[in-house]
């Protein structure tokens, strides 16, 4: 049976690993490439690499970051941020990234997944989708881009389901709401567009407690999860969740 | 020398690292030549099968790999790997939903059969996600408690020396360049210390089909081949060893062992 999934984020500037709460007050938590073997020694199932400034200089680190994690990580990655053209994308996996995370370019130009999963295959392209919920609306989210500065006016669900028909093998789903919140992970919208997509939902933003990575899948209908400071800081570890989920009857890798 | 078969669809870093982590002398190449003096091949799987069956027979791969399996030197084929093992693939080929298709690309076909989506729904009509990505268990029958298939193979053999490992007519059928399968009764030597039941890493939306060269199968939608063995040393497997950490290690491991003890 298919386990679920826990994934490391880290947010990557400069060659290492930061968090915002919010966006903001970035702090360091060391080297990618450490970091993620620890991971792997945890049972991570993947690490996401997230690129979050991505400036033309900044993107050469991260091209070279890629580079040596297909060396040195025995677990799939995933590398996201920045991308604005297939070329992007292809120097990317030429670097031996396994998949790679699109979301502002994808939503300015959808036509760049129909082309990048053509050359890659669905299975390497991810769209990542940073929601936040309508005002007064409980069941309306939209997407926003630059890394959650600009609204769109485009509805989260609607545009999940043209990106998985599209070619996104996976959606990788931030509730702006609560990232950074410890609130526990937005359910009604990763339910939402769980059930609109028939491709994997990565579940991200707002795990505080080991309940909140169980609710994720059960009622979030999540097939992955995904956090970022409470694995860097030590809160849990990877094997501290997998095992809580297992205790809740979800299958898991280990 | 191990030649990583690269038909440049991407990165084969990876792969070249878990090999030679595992003791093997790993080089990507997509010399023909070169893979025609290997001691060993490695198939990674990286794009669509059509446009690698066509890359690889653009540069006079496709012969090359054939005639050394013919020869009995180990083959490992990985994800899409494994699927060119196989007579046809309708992934990417024009009218790709139709299996009978005359447009499929033709593989390597050590294997018979053709190379077909991931059904999206189970038997009883329940959806599933596709592609199927993650990490799934591996089950094979003979080895439940992890006592290793080396063992068992080895003594299957000296028990049946007639049986299932006849490698007759091999040379002539690739000649032909007809399909063939021969029968896989025990528990490869590739997962020998492999417990049946462990976690590896899938990414895929295509499937082999099923048939008595299986070794090892896996339950999504629906139950598929996730290892296919041809005579005693050429492998395929759907999953990715090189990303399966641990498990994966021990299977490149178990790959070496078999191509240093060839």
């Amino acid at each position: 049976m298919l386990a679920k999934r826990v994934i490391p984020c880290m947010d990557v500037k400069d060659g290492r690993v930061v968090k915002g709460v919010n966006f903001v007050n970035l702090r360091d938590a060391g080297d990618p490439i450490e970091l993620a073997q620890r991971y792997d020694e945890q049972k991570a199932d993947e690490v996401v690499f997230l690129d979050i400034a991505a400036t033309s200089d900044e993107r050469a680190t991260t091209v070279e970051l890629a580079g040596r994690a297909s060396e040195q990580l025995h677990l799939p990655y995933c590398v996201g941020g920045g991308f604005r053209s297939v070329a992007d994308i292809r120097t990317m996996i030429a670097a031996g990234a396994d998949k790679v995370s699109v979301n502002s370019a994808a939503v300015a130009d959808p036509s760049l997944i129909t082309q990048a999963a053509a050359a890659f295959g669905t299975q390497a392209i991810l769209v990542a989708i940073d929601a936040k919920q309508v005002a007064g609306n409980p069941n309306k989210w939209e997407v926003y881009v630059a890394g959650g500065r600009k609204a769109t006016g485009i509805d989260a669900v609607a545009w999940a389901a043209e990106a998985a028909r599209r070619g996104a093998g996976e959606i990788l789903l931030t509730s702006m709401d609560r990232d950074g919140s410890r609130d526990g992970f937005d359910c009604a919208l990763t339910r939402a567009v769980a059930r609109a997509v028939d491709v994997p939902v990565i579940a991200s933003g707002g795990v505080g407690k080991l309940e909140h990575f169980a609710e994720g899948i059960l009622e979030g209908e999540a097939d992955a999860v995904l956090a970022a400071s409470v694995f860097h800081f030590g809160e849990f570890t990877v094997r501290q969740v997998k095992e809580h989920l297992r205790a809740c009857g979800i299958p898991v890798r280990l | 020398m191990i030649a990583v078969v690269d038909y440049h669809k991407g990165n084969l870093k990876s792969v070249e690292r878990g090999i030679a982590a595992a003791g093997g002398d790993a080089r990507v190449t997509d010399d023909a030549a070169l893979i025609a003096r290997a001691d060993a091949i490695v198939l990674p799987g990286v794009g669509a099968f059509a446009d690698a069956a066509a890359t690889m027979q653009a540069l006079g791969q496709t012969g090359a790999v054939r005639r050394r399996i013919e020869a009995g030197v180990p083959f490992l084929g990985i994800c899409l790997g494994m699927h060119l093992m196989f007579e046809e693939g309708v992934e990417g080929a024009p009218d790709e939903d139709d299996e009978t298709s005359s447009h499929n690309a033709c593989g390597l076909a050590i294997l018979p059969g053709v190379v077909t989506p991931l059904p999206r729904t189970d038997p009883q009509g329940h959806s599933y996600k596709v592609p199927h990505v993650g990490w799934n268990t591996v089950e094979y029958r003979g080895g439940s408690e992890g006592s290793g298939g080396l063992h068992k193979a080895s003594s299957a053999r000296a028990e049946n020396p007639s049986g299932v490992f006849v490698r007759a007519g091999l040379s002539e059928r690739l000649e032909a360049a007809g399909p063939f399968a021969e029968q896989v009764a025990f528990a490869s030597p590739l997962f020998a210390g492999i417990p049946s039941g462990t976690y590896f890493y899938f990414t895929h939306s295509y499937v082999a089909p099923d048939g008595p060269f299986a070794t090892a199968h896996t339950t999504h939608s629906v139950t598929f081949p996730c290892a296919v063995q041809f005579g005693d040393v050429a492998f395929g497997v759907q999953f990715h060893p090189e990303k399966s950490s641990e498990a994966g290690a021990r299977l490149l491991r178990n790959f070496v062992d078999i191509v240093k003890g060839a």
